[in-house]
């Protein structure tokens, strides 16, 4: 049971540069993994990869040796960086939430979701209360792996630390593996077993 | 005093300017279509009792110009609706379908739009036999396209939005991400662009008739009614040119304003003005 990337190249485009190069990674069911790099190395390129999002040029992304399932609900599963373009900015947050699955009653008290927000429209919301609604939406499709692309950058530190203790404890709950991209050594040190950094590894 | 913002003032503006039009509608409805003349009050001038001037006939230019105008409103309406759902499902299937399919849309836009408008609409209704059904299928054959483009960009832009996406990764089909998340952004696009294709078309229908490939001579048409006008017109008869033709335009730039001030109240990017 693993998530891995095999030999994975990749760019935007036949004339433009590699961002990926011959990169292999792998991460077992459970397991929790930090990507760090600095900006421009393709840790969000990686992301989208390993969630299906992109093909890529060479190589291929393999989840339990199979290719990743091209129908149905994905179980990988990759939060975005920018809450507020991941949500369809005309739907309220309850039809949001409920595109995944049922609403979970449990979810929604774990990140401090009060039940007044779940009638409202996105931009009548903060950018990180948004952002819980996407890790909620995310969890609640009963993913196996969850992918977090900075997912806790423009939050405070309350909120940041709220929103991973939810994402661990869900985690641990489900046996489900964690890779998460982010610029913060203290935050990769703390959630994650172990770091790989794009810019020693792949270049 | 209380102070009314733009978008407010632009909503009432609306409003009026809508009601204005049905009432124009409602009354031109409500003239009987053989409102007769008689004889001894032909070609006269405009007066109080004839504010328009009557026509050769003896007949009441004010009327036929109201039920000309109504009857221009309802070959406006329908063809611009017709047009305007063809330019949706075009659109859609452009921007959605395969590569073949979209260059072959855009293909055939460019022709459409490569022929003058008149020249096909006479084309068209000329061979489905004139009258009503053949000058409404070609105004509605010829004013798809450019909001057929609007769309196809507008579902394109949308669909690389990253909440698209996601609803693919959450197991949503093509056909359920299509009715939830793109259609409903289309509608103010296609609203506004349903308002703005209707001036066109009553201009059209009006030219169409004034050149003798539109409606028949009996129905009291605005292009009917300048087309009678130029026979006289010699005979220094100005009214019956002048006070219909400027109806027609004088309607036809408040249609126009209606469909500026609803982009203004509905588009998203001009909302906040």
């Amino acid at each position: 049971m693993a998530l891995e990337a095999k030999n994975v190249f990749f760019r935007y485009g036949r004339k433009q540069p590699w961002i990926l190069e011959d990169c292999t990674l792998k991460i077992d069911k459970g397991e929790r993994l930090a990507v760090s790099a600095p900006s421009g190395y393709g840790k969000t390129t990686l992301a989208l990869l390993l969630a299906g999002y992109l093909k890529p040029a060479k190589g291929e992304i393999l989840l339990d040796d199979k290719p990743l399932p091209t129908k149905g609900i994905c179980p990988v599963q990759l939060i975005f960086q920018h809450p507020e373009k991941a949500i369809n900015p005309r739907w309220r947050l309850r039809r949001v939430l409920e595109e995944s699955g049922k609403l979970r009653e449990d979810m929604l008290d774990a990140f401090g979701i009060e039940r007044a927000w779940l009638d409202r429209f996105p931009r009548e919301l903060s950018g990180g209360e948004l952002q819980r609604f996407c890790v909620a939406r995310a969890l609640m499709s009963g993913a196996d792996y969850l992918i977090c692309d900075e997912i806790s950058t423009m939050l405070d530190v309350i909120t940041q630390a709220q929103i991973w203790n939810v994402v661990l404890a869900e985690a641990e709950k489900h046996n489900m593996g964690i890779i998460a991209v982010t610029h913060n050594q203290h935050l990769a040190a703390r959630i994650a077993a172990r770091t790989i950094d794009l810019s020693e590894n792949f270049k | 005093m209380r102070k009314v913002n733009r978008r407010t003032k632009v909503v009432i503006l609306t409003v009026f300017m809508m009601v204005i039009l049905i009432a124009i509608y409602a009354f031109g409805m409500l003239i009987p279509d053989d409102a007769a003349g008689s004889f001894l009050h032909a070609k006269q001038p405009p007066s109080l009792a004839h504010p328009f001037g009557t026509d050769a006939l003896g007949r009441d230019l004010l009327l036929r110009t109201f039920k000309g105008m109504s009857v221009s409103m309802t070959v406006g309406t329908a063809a611009s609706a017709i047009s305007a759902v063809f330019a949706v499902f075009v659109g859609v299937a452009a921007a959605a379908g395969s590569k073949r399919v979209d260059a072959f849309i855009n293909w055939v836009i460019d022709i459409v739009m490569g022929v003058p408008h008149t020249i096909l609409v006479i084309l068209i209704s000329f061979a489905m036999g004139r009258g009503l059904k053949g000058l409404l299928v070609g105004i509605a054959a010829t004013h798809w396209c450019s909001l057929a483009r609007l769309i196809r960009g507008e579902v394109l832009q949308l669909r690389s939005m990253q909440y698209v996406a996601v609803s693919r990764k959450l197991g949503k089909s093509g056909r359920w991400i299509l009715a939830h998340h793109l259609l409903p952004h289309l509608g103010p696009q296609f609203f506004v662009g349903l308002v703005l294709m209707f001036p066109h078309a009553i201009l059209h229908e009006a030219s169409v008739s004034f050149l003798g490939f539109g409606l028949p001579p009996e129905q009291p048409a605005i292009g009917m009614i300048l087309s009678e006008s130029m026979r006289y017109i010699g005979a220094g008869m100005w009214w019956p040119a002048v006070l219909p033709g400027l109806t027609l335009v004088l309607i036809v730039l408040l249609i126009d304003k209606l469909g500026d001030n609803l982009r203004m109240v509905m588009d998203p990017y001009s909302a906040q003005e």
